[in-house]
């Protein structure tokens, strides 16, 4: 045999047998692989679980922001100073109407009654729920919406009908308005309309701005008045203002809503709660991303650690290599690809991880499921930065080791 | 001298002139105290001698995996000991193959992976790698165990299986230290009776041993003694 060799300048190791060795190099350990890769998993798994749930929250609560407008106001009585209801002027709806920027207005007033579904239910059952009046412009100003039939409008204002929120529909059984009659204060009234709830884009009926509001049976105030003698003093006003001057309104409405005791007057914008929901929880979010970047930095010094043990473990491999014609920079290649895969591999389990945790925990809450593109993308490169500084330094000292060291019977 | 050219056929499989390996130290050690040793293309021959006499670091330099102090050092007409060490991996990855004592055959991968290993820095595609393998480990009566893991596989098994990974890119030598010093007598000789009959295929083999038949049995026998050659049986026939 006489073949003549030409010696070529490098030995080569393909990109495919590259990534080929790698992965083999992880496969046959997998236990060890899926430990060390663990910690990158639980790390990027909590932070896009945060940034999934933080954007889902969020979404949820700018969506009631949106439905609710931020140019909604409400204006109530608050407490009187000798205590107990105090009520609100009975021209103060008026005097509101003609401040310049202010929209709509529309009051709402307590009636001092009961509503049950019929005679034989112990009124404490119905406990909870309350009868109001309104006028007939509350679900437009309000941004509500009819779920059968309609509110109350000039005609039935004036009748015994009624027209019940969703909370009170529930509690009360009624589904349809097919002459369903109610017990208000001992008079039949009849359900001309159900409404949805005023603050529909939360599950949690315990948490709606409006949560009085969908307890509430409503009917006219004239009606309520001829047969309970329920003064025409509002409780509540709610004022839709252009929103450019929504400041000035707010100056000025305390004084025009009770010209006699202004400071008696709470105005409050109920959008404001949301957005301090809003700004609440960033807060967390921040101390859980924390947690997750400790998770993560904990998980890249495993994979630090891991790669170590290995290169020490696998000197005999890695002399053998260097027999096979391996170079110095084939056998980092390998290594830090070998640490790069394992916590790619951490970073893919772990974006899945924080999806699925996102995904089951919005639907649990109801919301609508958001799992930002940027946290994904940003976990995957921080689990790809993470491996490739973690890799770095063990593969370099493998590269290092001279070939009869590394062939030393270990 | 020609470094990346085709040497012509008659130049030696090896040739080492006054090669010096010294280890570092107080005193430093002498491992290797000027060593001439020529060795023909298609030769067999066995390097013997006391332990701690050089013979390990004789192969290590003769493989290109260390470096001598002083002295020429030339594989198939290549000289190597100015080579850089990228260009060093060159020519183990096309000219050399290695048997070790160990085996250090690869758990997670079967026989004919592992044989195929031998080929993964030459640059050829796995499908080429792979037939080259098969091909090898039928060479050396392992047709029937291609997909077996190393824990699947006797001792001389394991062995054929390294032996088969030195030879599947067709070395211009082939270098084994100890390749039965873990084996009983019995697979010994079986070993023994492989690397016959690579040597009849035109194989150029070097084997340090302590195993005196192993030893005895092949064509040339080197002995060495204090970093120095001995005996060498080639002397004699000359
Ligand atoms: N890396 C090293 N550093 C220092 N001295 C070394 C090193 N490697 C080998 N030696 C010394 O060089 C001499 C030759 O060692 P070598 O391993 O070549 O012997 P050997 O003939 O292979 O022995 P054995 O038969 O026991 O394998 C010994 O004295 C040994 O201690
Ligand atoms: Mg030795």
């Amino acid at each position: 045999m006489s073949t003549p060799h030409k010696l070529p300048r490098s030995s080569s190791f393909r990109v495919v047998d590259v990534i080929g060795t790698a992965a083999g190099g992880l496969g046959s350990r997998k236990l060890r692989t899926v430990l060390s890769a663990l910690g990158i998993t639980i790390g990027i798994g909590a932070m896009v679980a945060v940034l999934g749930l933080s954007r889902s929250g969020s979404a949820e609560l700018e969506d009631r922001i949106a439905a609710l407008g931020t140019n909604l106001l409400r204006v109530t009585a608050g407490q009187g100073f000798g205590g107990g209801d105090a009520t609100l002027p009975e021209d103060a709806v008026a005097m509101i109407s003609r401040i310049g920027p202010v929209e709509s207005v529309s009051a709402v007033g307590t009636v001092d009654q009961s509503v049950l579904l019929n005679d034989l239910v112990n009124p404490n059952q119905t406990g909870g729920l309350s009868v109001k009046t309104a006028e007939s412009n509350l679900v437009v100003a309000l941004n509500g919406s009819v779920d059968v039939g309609r509110f109350l409008d000039d005609t039935t204002g004036t009748a015994t009908t009624t027209v019940l929120g969703s909370v009170a529909a529930e509690r009360l059984g009624v589904r349809d308005i097919d002459g369903t009659q109610v017990l208000i204060g001992g008079e039949w009234f009849t359900v001309v309309g159900v409404l949805n709830s005023f603050d529909d884009d939360t599950d949690d009926v315990d948490t709606s701005l409006f949560n009085d509001l969908d307890r509430a049976a409503f009917i006219g105030p004239d009606i309520a008045e001829a047969l309970f003698e329920t003064p025409r003093n509002p409780d509540t006003i709610y004022v839709r203002s252009n929103e450019a001057f929504i400041d000035d309104v707010i100056g000025v409405l305390p004084g025009t809503a009770d010209p006699e005791s202004p400071e008696e007057v709470e105005v409050v914008r109920p959008s404001d709660a949301l957005e301090a929901q809003e700004a609440a929880s960033s807060t967390f979010d921040n101390l859980f991303l924390g947690l997750g970047a400790v998770a993560l930095l904990v998980g890249g010094i495993g994979i630090a650690n891991v790669m170590v043990i290995a290169v020490i473990e696998r000197r005999n491999e890695i002399g053998l290599r260097r027999a096979l014609g391996a170079t110095r920079a084939h056998i980092r290649r390998q290594f830090l690809l070998e640490a790069l895969l394992l916590s790619a591999l951490g970073g893919v389990a772990g974006v899945l991880l924080g999806a699925a945790v996102t995904a089951l925990w919005a639907d649990r809450q109801g919301w609508r499921v958001v799992i930002p593109p940027e946290a994904i993308g940003g976990g995957l490169i921080a689990a790809v930065l993470i491996g490739a500084l973690a890799g770095l330094y063990p593969a370099v000292r493998a590269a290092r080791l001279a070939p009869t060291e590394a062939l030393r019977a270990s | 001298m020609n470094v990346t050219g085709t040497p012509p056929d008659d130049y030696p499989a090896l040739e080492l002139i006054d090669v010096v390996k010294e280890y570092p130290g107080a005193p430093p050690v002498r491992a290797l105290d000027g060593v001439n040793l020529s060795v023909a293309q298609g030769e067999l021959a066995a390097i013997v001698g006391p332990s701690g006499s050089g013979k390990s670091t004789m192969l290590h330099v003769m493989g290109t995996l260390d470096r001598p102090t002083s002295g020429s050092v030339r594989i198939a007409g290549h000289e190597v000991s100015s080579l850089s060490d990228r260009r060093l991996s060159a020519v183990r990855s096309a000219l050399v193959g290695f048997v070790f004592q160990q085996f250090f055959l690869l758990d997670g991968d079967s026989a004919i992976d592992n044989v195929a290993t031998g080929l993964l820095y030459s640059g050829e595609p796995l499908r080429k790698r792979r037939a080259a393998a098969a091909t090898t480990l039928d060479r050396v009566g392992l047709g029937h165990r291609l997909h077996h893991r190393p824990n699947e596989l006797s001792g001389g098994e394991r062995q054929r299986v390294a032996i088969a990974r030195a030879l599947v890119a067709r070395p211009a030598l082939v270098l084994a230290d100890e390749p039965t010093g873990n084996l009983d007598s019995k697979t010994s000789d079986s070993i023994q009776q492989l690397l016959h009959e690579l040597h009849d295929e035109g194989a150029t083999i070097i084997v340090v041993t302590h195993d005196n038949d192993l030893a005895d049995s092949l064509p040339r026998q080197v002995r060495f003694r204090d970093g120095r050659i001995e005996h060498d049986s080639a002397w004699v026939s000359q």
